[in-house]
């Protein structure tokens, strides 16, 4: 492949970068404000379903743990924002990924420990762990009506301003640009290299001589602390802090998210998430359950296309 | 009855046979030599479906079994006895036999012929016959192996490395047991390291080397010049 | 020196505990006998239990017979597994575990949802087929329970006689020790993998009818039955069926008594607690002999 090919693809992949960003963008000034705010939400989930493609995509972990770190940025946000007043944006932020942060420390012990099955049932327990403790502890977390609270203002130096759903909404897209960007730089250092060389084969790695378990940490951590960043997000675009999000189906619902979407691409999982979102939104009007059709072909793209669209795609391309 | 063209089989991105092609007729005791890592044992598994050959044919009285799902082989009249044995550990030793003896279409008469033969052939089978499989001595477990492979009453044994890490006494009990099922009619594909033994009880031979067959021979005429052998095994 | 909690309770929750315990037994010996055969984590099993106690309902309500039901239940429930097996799990033999997972994790979606749509998302009560209370200690205990435990005792023992002797018992038990010798002995395995499938789902059927009294048929139930049963499995040690039947008896024995002391919503932790320190300290099960 020689290097003009190779920054031809980089180019092209860069300019497609700017259009979709821009798309995103302008959209609270062109869509009506139901539409503008589902693509905010998109957005969200979007960075859930890339933390979670750390972990299954690149180090070959399955995780059904995502509720967890979600559910405890969700209800860390909520926390700042109902303790301290006025309501604080970074407050929230940072109590989110402390709480987020925590729970990941003690799925990385055990992702250390563990292997595959026994490490995602693992995961589950731990969601459910939470959500009954988020459910039942009325008192602290609102129980099964949750929380409410006010959204923060938008806060840097000193000025301050409210946000609006449009403000907001650039706001949640520069956070998950830079994470994305972020996690991009991540994955495709060298660091992302030995992760994916873990998820190909796990005992050469170690036989090579890296220190897998470490490895293993680190992505965990990352993997928690930016799904506890989408909780934080979703915290505030909706103001409430709810235990449905904990419950370990919603995990469920980000793995669908990256399978579909295409394991392991960072990009795949966010489609998978529009492409979801989307279907559910359309689908849901005509078809209340329309989740035994995407359910079945969620199950026949395991089968059939593990690749998931993107990952197809980007082998039709390569060609 | 048997025959192999031209197989092709890889393992992984290994390519281990280079176009193998042999023949076993009706009866016969046919040795396959050859240094280890040549791919001896992954002949035999491209017979029995193990390993799919990639190219090439399988042919077994005239039918076509290339690739074909080893449990309809059984059926067919080809028994395997693995290099490592595989005797189910955690059966005892008559269910292991049981594997091979519940069958459809043999009686409850027949079963118990068979049984018997083969407690009279390896009578500490008799005696363990109530222990776990895992329990038995390698020697013990090598004679289970072929006495379930006898339970098949199959035409052709493919008998990979039975003599491997066993007593000189075990060995010659494995020689009797080549000729008692010789003379009942069974061919019988010998992959082997002993030399002298697959000299002593084979019709014919072929020796491999790096994944085809380089010489075959009648073992009558390797008996008496055995350079061919020193070439290829360096024995 | 006073205990705090009366013995009567405490007697009680023993007898509470040992009854779910069976129930929660008959679900986990079917997943682990698949674990065992296949290498396959039936992330739908609980669903299995969910459809049957639906099925079990409506045939319930058409004939007013529990036991035509219960039997109804589990064949239907038995052929969809056997469907199931064959469309979804034939085909990803040899993949690795992570793909199973998937594979199942989106059948319990369909099922979940195929549910809701059948049976609505209100609980279906069933009758207990036996009425009648005895006096235990300071309650009046139903018998349905008492039954409902020798039941589930009954289907087990039946199940370890049919492995432990006939032809098909020798033929599962050789598939699952290994597949491959079996395929060479003629065994048909595939045929074998797609039985046992069957056998663990009429069961996991079996468990939602008998529970149907106890508790009632819900969409949710599923998703519970599965978290329980895959905690009993790894407790209880994968694939062995014996440390299942007791793993499920000592789980349930210890949220019983949790509940004593709190909510049985927060019972629950109990055995996640169990299964964490199982997977700290004995990873290959807690009932299983150690490991050489």
């Amino acid at each position: 492949m020689s290097p003009m090919s190779g920054r031809h693809s980089n180019r092209g992949y860069w300019i497609g970068f700017a259009i979709v960003l821009g798309l995103l963008t302008a959209a609270p000034t062109v869509l009506p404000p139901f539409w503008s705010r589902f693509v905010t939400e998109i957005l969200i989930w979007g960075l859930l379903a890339m933390s979670s493609d750390i972990l299954i995509g690149y180090t070959g972990m399955i995780s059904f743990g995502h509720s967890a770190f979600f559910g405890l940025g969700m209800y860390g946000a909520a926390a700042a924002l109902l303790s301290v007043k006025p309501p604080n944006l970074w407050l929230a932020i940072l109590y989110g990924l402390v709480g987020a942060g925590a729970v990941a420390v003690f799925v990385a012990y055990f992702s250390t420990r563990l292997r595959d099955i026994y490490f995602g049932i693992t995961t589950l327990v731990f969601s459910q762990i939470f959500y009954v403790i988020i459910f039942t502890w009325t008192d602290v977390t609102g129980g099964e009506n949750g929380l409410n609270f006010r959204q923060p203002a938008l806060g840097l130096l000193g000025w301050s301003t409210s946000f609006t759903p449009e403000t907001l909404h650039w706001f949640v897209l520069a956070v998950v640009t830079l994470s994305y960007l972020l996690l991009r730089r991540i994955t495709q250092s060298p660091f992302g290299m030995v992760l994916q060389s873990i998820r190909e084969n796990e005992p050469r790695t170690r036989a090579i001589g890296y220190a897998v378990e470490r490895y293993k940490i680190v992505a965990v951590m990352l993997s928690g602390l930016f799904a506890g960043l989408a909780g934080v997000l979703y915290a505030i675009q909706n103001k409430f802090a709810a235990p449905d999000f904990v419950f370990f189906l919603v995990s469920g619902e980000v793995v669908i998210f990256n399978v579909m979407g295409g394991v392991g691409t960072l990009v795949g999982p966010v489609a998978g998430a529009a492409f979801f979102l989307l279907l559910r939104e359309g689908l849901s009007r005509y078809f209340e359950y329309y989740l035994i059709p995407v359910g079945i072909i969620f199950t026949l793209m395991v089968i059939f296309f593990p690749q998931g669209f993107l990952g197809f795609l980007r082998r039709r391309l390569n060609q | 009855m048997l025959s192999l063209s031209d197989i092709h089989t890889y393992y992984g991105k290994s390519h281990i046979l280079h176009g193998v092609s042999l023949e076993v007729g009706p009866g016969e005791v046919v040795g396959l030599l050859g240094r280890n890592g040549v791919g001896k044992s992954t002949t035999l598994k491209s017979v029995v479906g193990l390993a799919r050959p990639a190219s090439g044919h399988v042919t077994f009285e005239g039918r076509d079994i290339t690739g074909v799902a080893p449990h309809h082989l059984a059926g067919l009249g080809i028994a395997w006895v693995p290099e490592d044995r595989r005797i189910f550990k955690l059966l005892s030793v008559l269910e292991n036999l049981r594997t091979g003896l519940d069958r459809a279409g043999v009686d409850d008469a027949r079963r118990e012929a068979l049984l018997t033969k083969v407690y009279d052939a390896f009578p500490v089978l008799r005696e363990r016959r109530n222990q776990a499989g895992g329990t038995l001595s390698g020697g013990e477990q090598q004679m289970l192996a072929i006495a379930r492979a006898m339970m098949l009453e199959p035409k052709i044994i493919l008998l990979d490395e039975p003599t491997e890490g066993l007593m000189p006494r075990m060995v010659s009990q494995i020689r009797d047991t080549i000729g008692v099922l010789h003379r009942e009619g069974v061919a019988i594909l010998l992959v082997e390291q002993n030399v002298p033994l697959t000299l002593e009880v084979s019709n014919r031979v072929y020796i491999m080397e790096k994944g085809v067959v380089r010489h075959q021979a009648s073992a009558a005429d390797l008996r008496a010049d055995q350079s061919v052998i020193h070439q290829y095994l360096g024995v | 020196m006073s205990v705090g909690i009366p013995l009567e309770q405490i007697a009680v929750q023993t007898v509470n505990g040992l009854v779910n315990g069976m129930i929660l037994a008959l679900v986990a010996s079917g997943l682990t006998l698949i674990f065992g055969i296949m290498d396959v984590v039936n992330f739908a099993h609980g669903d299995l239990v969910m459809l049957g106690g639906f099925v079990g309902a409506t045939t319930m309500a058409a004939t007013g017979n529990f036991w035509i039901a219960l039997l109804v239940a589990a064949i239907v429930i038995a052929v969809i597994g056997a469907a199931l097996q064959i469309s979804t799990l034939r085909p990803l033999l040899g993949r690795d575990p992570l793909t199973t997972i998937l594979a199942t994790f989106g059948v319990s979606l369909v099922l979940q949802k195929y549910a809701l749509w059948q049976w609505g998302p209100s609980a279906r009560q069933l009758q207990e087929p036996i009425t009648g209370r005895f006096d235990l200690f300071y309650l009046q205990y139903p018998w349905y329970r008492v039954a409902t435990a020798l039941l589930a005792g009954a289907i087990i023992g039946a199940l370890w006689l049919f492995l432990k002797r006939g032809t098909y018992g020798i033929w599962i038990r050789a598939t699952t020790q290994d597949r491959i010798m079996a395929s060479a002995m003629g065994i048909p395995v595939p045929w074998v993998h797609t039985a046992v499938f069957a056998i663990g789902a009429a069961m996991a059927a079996a468990s939602g009818v008998l529970f149907g009294p106890l508790g009632g048929v819900t969409q949710t139930m599923g998703a519970d039955f599965t978290l329980r049963a895959f905690i009993v499995v790894v407790v209880g040690g994968m694939g062995n069926l014996g440390g299942s039947i007791l793993a499920s008896i000592f789980i349930s024995l210890l949220e019983a008594y949790a509940s004593l002391f709190v909510s049985p919503a927060q019972a629950v932790i109990v055995s996640f607690v169990a299964l964490i320190l199982t997977l700290l300290f004995r990873p290959t099960g807690l009932f299983v002999p150690t490991p050489k």
